[in-house]
């Protein structure tokens, strides 16, 4: 290996096509750059055809008309530093009078060019109690400025980290609430690496299933299995992997696992197989016996019109072959999916759903190995308490584990070191563990204390007898 | 069998990790003719072993048994021979994910202390990454060699045994990321910096002491680094259980005429319980975690 290596520029530029994040503080957006799109991003609008060509980490302003620019390097040391500070606050009156440029005064500001930097030195200038401030409270006063004037945005390649930041700062809910130390855990409990074989099931916007593909690197597989319709991709999508990644990557409807596991599952080459083929398979034999009606009832011969027909005709048996073409297609992906699953040997199994997990989880457990580690998300801790109690009953599975994690960010200045004051309250729960070939019962093995018996003898056996 | 590849079958020369039974494992060393023993007996390698599934149940000589799997570098952390302090998963994943590290990562790490983070680390790297790891203990640099011969990742590492803080990592501008788990990360910083590559890179430094992070920050902030970031992870468990709550008596209820009234203990006495309590004691601490990007040179 070389020991320094020269990095081809050409990768690191902005190009026509890529997703990107774009930055702004602790705000993030994922967005394709695309020719002359709108885009909004924190209440601006703007194109971001200006960025293609330019590196990535670079950092761009908005300028007026929604063009990017270019913004020159950061001179450290920017010159907003007040000579004049004072000691404490005990005289400061805290009235809303002390600046004394209104809201129009700065929209106006604004107007006239006026950059982000600019006006907050405006703003120090006409405040009448800055230079009475600490140097502390000067230096926060100026950042909170700064966070609301500047208009820069950072272009950044995706990664899960910013991706998993910016779902769950953005729109939780799509995800399940999974926090991003919480997703942490999942990716490295589950060991998911390189070369190996995954099974995800998640509704989690594809956010889990990108971050698994991630860490894969484009070997080895990834199975997504789905409840609905069809796989929801979005999130992994904005990961803007390589073409070859994609290769990697299938997917299997979960109605059809049963078939599967039962070894029913009609994969030859013909209509009928699930209903939307049967229902097009009607159509196209429908839609050819139409058009034959209309011959054997045809009487006069117009060219024109026979000319029309002619090309209906053409055309829809164009359309018949594409929609063959489509469900051929269709079929050859579900073949080589349940091909991989049949094994009933995958390497390891995510769940991150609104689903229940006990089903899903004791469903797809039957596809993995023995020894692979397993993992389940769930925002709420009951679900996964009944996934815990059905594995110990079942067998097949070993050190079992409940966790959530507790996340804690820091301000680190000097003299003014602490927790930050506002924390998450929960990132979501943890089901994990490690699977094993025998499906005895655990007898001497008992991982949890034996509850308690009572003194007396009748013991209610249900929860559902109170409350 | 590897630390970055699955296998089926157990084969001589492989490192398994025995499960006892809750939180009890051990790693042992597979060799053809060898024994282990166990609370349950004796578990002898060619016949128990060799050639059997990972996965598998094997019965020990006295007739209780043990359950075989396959290595993982989370099963190694929680048994791997203690050298110094280690990192544990919940840091580890953390690190992981903020370092942005995938295959084809090139990772400089120091110290490499009993190799709990490296494990983990080549894992994710596999197999077109490559991990430089430096290591000041003579002795501990040499296990750590051993080590990753044995678990057959030795071609995705390269161990220095030299002075980070003086010496760096043995190589310039190719990292993508840079950890740091020494007693004064601000020393190594100049180094690291050089270490990545120019288009940029992701740095981490852990330090159980507040001071530490202190001095780190100001020497990172120094050195140009951006959106640097302080944070703690702590895992909470919960451990599922099922609790019997007696239900009070209050006697009988005024008014009703209930054949089953006058009789005591009958009906409901009490309700189990499906719940999940958490330990008495718990990890409070380990280290800070301080994460920044190299911005492009």
């Amino acid at each position: 290996m070389a020991e320094c290596v020269k990095d081809s520029d050409a990768e690191g530029r902005i190009s026509y096509g890529d997703y990107v994040v774009l930055k702004r503080g602790d705000i993030f957006k994922s967005v394709q750059i695309e020719n002359k799109k709108k885009v909004i991003f924190e209440k601006q609008w703007f194109f971001l055809d200006n960025a293609v060509g330019q590196l990535y980490g670079a950092v761009f302003e908005i300028e007026a008309g929604g063009s990017l620019k270019l913004k020159a390097a950061k001179h450290s040391g920017d010159s907003l530093d007040s000579k004049e500070a004072g000691q404490d606050n005990r005289h400061i009156m805290d009235d809303g009078r002390s600046q004394k440029l209104s809201r129009d005064d700065i929209e106006t500001l604004k107007e006239q060019g006026l950059k982000g930097q600019e006006i907050v030195q405006q703003l120090i200038d006409n405040s009448t109690t800055f230079k009475d401030k600490t140097e502390f409270a000067q230096e926060k006063y100026i950042k909170k400025k700064k966070k609301k004037y500047e208009s820069n945005i950072k272009i950044l390649k995706p990664s899960t980290r910013l991706l998993a930041m910016m779902y769950h700062g953005r729109e939780p809910g799509k995800i399940c609430h999974l926090r991003y130390d919480t997703l942490a855990q999942i990716l490295t409990l589950g060991n998911i690496h390189a070369g190996s074989k995954i099974l995800v099931f998640e509704t989690c916007a594809g956010l889990v299933l990108g971050s698994v593909m991630e860490r894969m690197g484009g070997y080895g597989s990834v199975i997504q299995m789905y409840p609905g319709g069809g796989p929801t991709r979005a999130g992994m999508e904005s990961f803007g992997f390589p073409s070859h990644f994609h290769k990697t990557l299938h997917e299997f409807p979960l109605c059809k696992v049963n078939a599967l596991l039962a070894g029913t599952l009609d994969l030859s080459e013909k209509d009928g197989d699930g209903n939307g083929r049967s229902e097009s398979s009607q159509k196209t034999s429908g839609v050819s016996e139409k058009s034959s009606e209309p011959q054997s009832m045809e009487v006069s011969v117009d060219p024109q019109e026979e000319m029309r027909r002619a090309e209906r005709e053409r055309l829809r048996e164009q359309r018949a072959q594409e929609k063959k073409l489509k469900m051929e297609e269709k079929r050859k992906k579900l073949a080589s999916a349940a091909a991989l699953l049949e094994g009933r040997n995958a390497d390891g199994l995510v769940i991150a759903s609104r689903f229940h997990p006990c089903p899903v989880l004791m469903g797809l457990l039957k596809f993995v190995a023995p020894s692979r580690p397993f993992i389940v998300y769930c925002q709420y801790r009951e679900p996964l308490i009944e996934c815990y109690t059905k594995l110990r009953e079942q067998g097949g599975a070993i050190s079992l584990r409940l966790t959530d994690s507790w996340l804690r960010h820091y301000q680190v200045l000097p003299n003014r070191t602490h927790p930050v004051l506002l924390m998450s309250g929960g990132g979501g729960y943890l089901l994990s563990g490690t699977t094993v070939a025998a499906k005895a019962r655990n007898q001497h093995k008992a991982e949890e204390p034996v509850t308690k018996r009572l003194k007396l003898d009748k013991i209610s056996s249900s929860c559902d007898s109170s409350a | 069998m590897s630390f970055v590849e699955y296998s089926e079958i157990i084969q001589e020369g492989d490192v398994v990790i025995i499960f006892l039974g809750h939180e009890s494992m051990m790693p042992i060393k597979v060799q053809s003719g060898a024994q282990t023993q166990t609370r349950y007996g004796v578990i002898r390698h060619s016949s128990d072993l060799i050639g059997q599934r990972f996965g598998s149940k094997v019965t020990c000589s006295k007739g209780g048994w043990v359950y075989v799997l396959h290595p993982t570098p989370e099963l190694w952390t929680v048994n791997l021979p203690h050298r110094t302090q280690i990192l544990y998963t919940t840091d580890i994943a953390n690190i992981t994910l903020m370092l942005e590290l995938k295959p084809g990562s090139v990772v400089c790490e120091s110290g490499t202390g009993s190799g709990s983070l490296s494990h983990s680390i080549l894992r994710t790297i596999a197999p077109t990454g490559h991990l430089h790891t430096v290591e000041f203990h003579a002795q501990r640099a040499e296990k750590a060699m051993q080590e990753f011969k044995e678990h057959k990742v030795s071609h995705l590492v390269t161990v220095r045994n030299q002075d980070v803080c003086k010496d760096g990592f043995g190589i310039t501008g190719i990292a993508d990321a840079v950890f740091l788990d020494i007693p004064s990360p601000w020393e190594a910083i100049t180094h690291a910096k050089s270490a990545m590559k120019r288009k940029g890179g992701r740095l981490c430094s852990f330090s159980p002491c507040i001071e530490q992070v202190q001095r780190t920050c100001e020497a990172l902030l120094d050195h140009g680094f951006e959106e640097i970031c302080t944070l703690e992870v702590l895992l909470q468990v919960h451990d599922v259980r099922a609790v019997n709550l007696p239900l009070p008596d209050f006697g009988p209820e005024e008014g009703s005429d209930d054949s089953q009234e006058g009789v005591p203990n009958t009906g409901n006495t009490s309700v189990i319980c499906r719940t999940a309590i958490p330990p008495r004691e718990m990890a409070g601490h380990t280290g800070y975690l301080t994460f920044a990007t190299k911005p492009r040179d």
